[in-house]
């Protein structure tokens, strides 16, 4: 199977239906994907923290056990915080799920191969580490089961690898002030200090 | 005997920690048990220090406080990560337990020892430590309250001398 989805529809069909969820994305192509969404106060883009982003989300999803917590980020830095996914297997919150878009590229850097196109199953990978709800996509149908998915508050975490076409996308750059971003999704919450 | 464990426990529930995410070390041991043991407290145990980093500014963004327990190596774990911490000024809370220091048997942990604070000093991080067991935590409180009260991210170092070090070889 080498059927391959279009980024900024998949982020697009992921977003269209969002209501209260917050979502954290890795940097590079994804945070541009989510911008291009639209932006939102509940968006938390990375910009750098290179590994960190399903542990941002981790963090997110215990604090706020009732608000699904999506995070949106590339293989390279999915690969680069694998043992996350043993720390969210353990964890186990029903609120977060990590779709990892995956061209099996460092696209940002110049394009080099990712270990993803040299065998490396991320799902399986997932699914190692105590997340059961983990799958590979390649087509339309099983996206918006997905996205159906991590609209609600289930009793585990839930994984997607959607794999995608490398892409000539115009970068959209959301704001690069991390400080203010962080306050603007706390005061989403209520919190109005730091 | 002071039990500075439960002292360090009491500051950060009189300061409404609920996320504890650690890496183990003996020095945390009891402190890690007791974070386990307290339904209003999740004790997360990490693969890697910088997972902690980035997991409780998460909890920061959700609106709950947190405390990542590491041992002195960890800290050069968390370097780039720490870069989160510092441009979106998250309050992180850190308790570090100090290896390559006093009486430390194992030469392998003494490079990282050594450059502990100047590390976490060089990505902005307020260095702190404790060297007795009588005000273990009141120190851990006060720094508590400068990372969550006043926003600064700290760091408190838990000295060997405190800890006790490791005995391999009599």
């Amino acid at each position: 199977m080498s059927a391959q989805l279009e980024r900024r529809a998949v982020v697009a069909q992921m977003l269209a239906q969002r209501g209260d969820m917050a979502v954290v994305s890795g940097l590079g192509a994804p945070t541009y994907d989510v911008a291009a969404a639209g932006d939102h106060d509940r968006n938390f883009y990375l910009w750098g923290a290179m590994g960190g982003a399903a542990m941002i989300g981790l963090g997110l999803a215990l604090a706020q056990p009732d608000v699904p917590v999506l995070v949106i980020t590339g293989d390279g830095e999915m690969l680069m915080g694998l043992g996350s996914f043993a720390t969210i297997g353990v964890q186990r919150p029903g609120n977060l799920s990590i779709l990892i878009l995956d061209n099996e590229l460092y696209e940002e850097t110049g394009a080099q191969p990712t270990h993803t196109a040299l065998g490396v199953d991320l799902a399986a990978v997932a699914i190692g580490c105590g997340i059961a709800d983990a799958q590979t996509i390649r087509a339309a149908d099983s996206l918006a089961a997905f996205a159906a998915r991590a609209r609600r508050l289930g009793n585990a975490p839930a994984v997607a690898v959607v794999k995608i076409a490398p892409s000539s996308a115009a970068k959209a750059l959301p704001s690069r002030d991390g400080a203010w971003i962080k306050r603007r999704m706390r005061a989403s919450f209520g919190l109005t200090d730091a | 005997m002071s039990d500075w464990p439960a002292d360090i426990f009491a500051a950060l529930k009189a300061l409404d920690v609920r996320q504890v995410a650690y890496v183990p070390d003996s020095g945390h041991a009891r402190l890690i048990r007791l974070a386990h043991d307290d339904p209003s407290m999740r004790a997360v145990k990490l693969t890697t220090e910088e997972e902690g980093v980035a997991l409780l500014a998460g909890a920061w963004l959700g609106g709950q406080r947190g405390v990542l327990l590491m041992q002195s190596s960890g800290v050069g774990n968390c370097i780039n990560m720490l870069s989160l911490t510092r441009i979106c000024r998250f309050p992180l809370l850190a308790l570090v337990t100090m290896r390559g220091e006093h009486a430390e048997f194992n030469s392998w942990q003494v490079p990282m020892g050594a450059a502990t604070e100047a590390a976490l000093r060089l990505t902005d991080m307020q260095v702190v430590r404790a060297e007795s067991p009588h005000d273990a935590g009141e120190i851990v409180q006060a720094a508590a309250r400068m990372a969550f009260v006043g926003g600064t991210a700290t760091a408190v170092l838990l000295s060997q001398r405190l800890v006790g070090a490791k005995v391999f070889v009599p």
